[in-house]
């Protein structure tokens, strides 16, 4: 049973992880109906920006552990941000209203692109956040104990998501997301500027892979340069899981897949953990073709 | 349109000058070995391998493009079938002593049957939804592979000492002999699938890229021929990972990630979906062009990237998208198109061209679902919009109330 409500916990920390991603893919699918190829390398980003503030110049160090992992979430926020809108710009804008596979090759190529110039800034080998980073604290809960790092990713998660289906959904410019994400068109003609809800779902979604990006560094402690094209592809499959373009759909995703991986880990092989996510997607696609909590989609006719 | 309009090569009626040209190419292409061999280039046996990596890669974009680029199913995960192929060589040769020529088409065979039992569920996914999956079909695949299924596959480090293939008695051992081998083979399937593309079925493939309700709606057996599509393009690739595993000798898993599958999706797209010729100069650039770039050694992918996203935005619809497609008409329309000037026809056969063609022709909006509007969207006006007008009956044909 410990074993078992460890697993769980982990399970959802890492789901919590996944679903952070999958937003930023659901995200631009919902406006854009683009899968952003890049988004994987954008989560390494924010991985990579959190191991420099916080292993490079030590602000721990300086700051104490608290205020210097509240600043390295604002700047990695701010900066992965900031070059999801320029991948916007340079690699999707000009492609808007061409076929859908070109974009979708623009965004491989944005990809390759982003992984190598991580590559080439931070180096080839691994990288690790160092275990001292944190203090190493544990939390006792009902007769078991839980390092503390593991509740905070899921706390952060679960916070983040609620903070942004509040967004979506209580405010002017949710509301013009929303619309955007329906009918482009439409939207146009009730006044919504669409390029530029365009421009912000590529501010928060990549944002939103980047702290993921951030939590992985600090949950594992380590990080490598390829390590967005994984990611990416579980964060994906846990998006059309949920049923893509739905931001509930994706947390239900990201939280199923990490579950699923860590008990099938667990209890069945971990040679085939990587398989695993792929198998249930199959699964859930073969019974629910547009996922679990599809986008409501008229077939065009 | 330009770009198609000037060569001519396979598809479409070349003119006589054109064919010579694209003749004369062929014979220069295949005399590079002995070419190199005559200037004395010391390179030239890795020059010769970057060709025939060239080569192997075309049959397999061309073999990927029935799928992608006729039918239009985003299709992500072709290095599964490649992988089927060649796995399926290797255990053949290894355990069972087969000839690589022997164990060839049955290597076609099971990934063509692998195909058709992994697609029959997913056959009916809408477009991104297909692409995930496929993409996981090549995980699994991988890992699979990597975790020793059935004992047969020799886990992570792959099958060692898979046979020369030999022909007649002669060994193919040496680079340039699987320069002819392999860009036979390219020559062999630029025949087949074009003629396979202006056959029934492939006019099939594409009345369903255009309009897969529209066809459905024609008598085409939509699920059928998306399966029969992915059976063709998964055997031949299966064939192409025979070649693949004798050349190498040796196979692992890795050889057949993800990455594998998007290098010829990329391909494909970046050549133009649905084009022979945006195959053979995507495989080109893609597998060809950063050799030349060596010096950068690093940076090469970087620059890759970029230059990706730069080609995609200045030539959306690939590099050498295909041409339009033609078809003969009944008698009053067929002395409206020449018999082929340069570059005249193609842009619709339609006097004042597709956007007022059969749009305007068909004054009596009884075509619904024509092709004239959609096609603009798709950027390629004369290609869906000749064919449009040959399968709906309502659109601009003879039959119809006629042109204003």
């Amino acid at each position: 049973m410990e074993f078992f409500i460890q697993q769980l916990t982990n399970g959802l920390a890492v789901g919590g992880i996944y679903a952070l991603i999958a937003l930023g893919y659901t995200m631009v699918y919902g406006v854009m109906k683009l899968i952003n190829f890049a988004h994987g390398e954008l989560f390494a980003l924010g991985a990579y920006v959190g191991y420099s503030l916080l292993v490079t110049f030590d602000l721990a160090g300086a700051l104490g552990p608290a205020a210097a992992i509240g600043l390295t979430i604002v700047m990695v926020l701010g900066l992965v941000g900031l070059a999801g809108h320029l991948l916007e710009r340079a690699a999707y804008r000009p492609l808007r209203h061409s076929d859908r596979l070109a974009a979708v090759v623009s965004a491989l190529g944005a990809s390759i692109f982003l992984q190598n110039a991580i590559m080439l800034k931070w180096g080839a080998r691994h990288r690790a956040y160092g275990a001292d980073l944190l203090p190493n604290v544990t939390v006792h809960f009902a007769g078991q104990s839980y390092p503390l790092i593991r509740l905070l990713v899921f706390l952060a998660a679960v916070l983040v998501m609620t903070a942004l289906y509040a967004f979506i959904h209580r405010t002017r410019l949710g509301l013009a997301i929303r619309a955007a994400a329906i009918d482009q068109g439409a939207a146009k003609l009730m006044g919504i500027d669409v390029r530029s809800v365009i421009a912000v779902v590529f501010v928060i979604g990549p944002a939103l892979g980047g702290l993921a990006g951030l939590l992985v560094g600090l949950y594992y402690g380590q990080i490598d340069f390829s390590m967005g094209q994984l990611y990416g592809l579980k964060a994906f499959t846990a998006a059309i899981i949920g049923g893509i373009g739905n931001i509930p759909g994706a947390m239900v995703g990201g939280l199923l897949l990490g579950l699923v991986e860590a008990l099938g880990a667990a209890y069945v092989s971990v040679a085939w953990k990587d398989a695993l996510a792929f198998v249930v997607l199959i699964m859930i696609l073969v019974v629910r073709p547009t996922g679990l909590l599809p986008e409501r989609v008229a077939e065009k006719l | 349109m330009n770009g198609a309009a000037r060569d001519s090569g396979l598809a479409g009626e070349a003119s006589g000058l054109s064919r010579l040209a694209w003749l004369a190419g062929a014979a220069l292409f295949l005399s590079l070995p002995s070419l190199f061999k005559a200037v004395g280039l010391s390179s030239g046996a890795y020059w010769l391998d970057v060709l025939n990596n060239v080569g192997l890669y075309t049959v397999l974009a061309l073999s990927l493009n029935v799928i992608l680029g006729l039918a239009g199913m985003f299709h992500m995960g072709h290095a599964a079938f490649f992988a089927v192929g060649a796995y399926v060589t290797a255990i053949l040769n290894l355990n069972a002593g087969w000839s690589i020529f022997a164990a060839m088409p049955v290597a076609g065979l099971a990934a063509g049957l692998f195909a058709a039992a992994v697609a029959w569920p997913i056959i009916h996914l809408r477009g991104d939804y297909l692409l995930i999956v496929t993409i996981g079909i090549v995980e699994i695949i991988r890992i699979a592979l990597t975790n020793d299924i059935f004992g047969l596959t020799g886990g992570p480090n792959g099958l060692v000492g898979i046979a020369r293939p030999s022909l007649f008695g002669l060994k193919i051992s040496r680079p340039q002999h699987f320069f002819y081998l392999i860009w036979l083979m390219v020559g062999a399937t630029m025949l087949l699938f074009h003629w396979l593309e202006n056959s029934r079925f492939g006019r099939a493939l594409k009345f369903i890229k255009a309009d897969a309700v529209a066809a459905e709606g024609m008598g085409v057996n939509v699920t059928r021929y998306k399966l029969m599509a992915f059976v063709v393009g998964a055997a031949w690739a299966g064939m192409a990972g025979t070649i693949f595993a004798a050349r190498l000798r040796t196979i692992s898993p890795e050889s057949f990630n993800f990455g594998e599958s998007v290098t010829l999706f990329t391909i494909v797209i970046l050549g133009g979906s649905g084009s022979q010729r945006g195959a053979l100069l995507g495989s080109f650039l893609v597998m060809g062009l950063p050799e030349l770039f060596r010096g950068f050694q690093d940076k090469r992918l970087l620059v890759f990237g970029a230059a990706l996203v730069i080609m995609m935005i200045f030539r959306p619809e690939g590099l050498l998208p295909p041409k339009a497609a033609k078809y003969a008409l009944p008698e009053p329309w067929a002395g409206r198109h020449g018999p082929g000037g340069p570059g005249g026809p193609e842009e619709g056969a339609w006097p004042g061209g597709p956007g007022t063609g059969p749009g305007q022709a068909d004054g009596s909006g009884r075509d619904e679902a024509d092709g004239s509007g959609r096609d603009e969207a798709d950027g390629r006006p004369a290609a869906t919009g000749a064919e449009g007008s040959r399968a709906a009956p309502g659109g601009p044909s003879p039959f119809a109330d006629g042109p204003a």
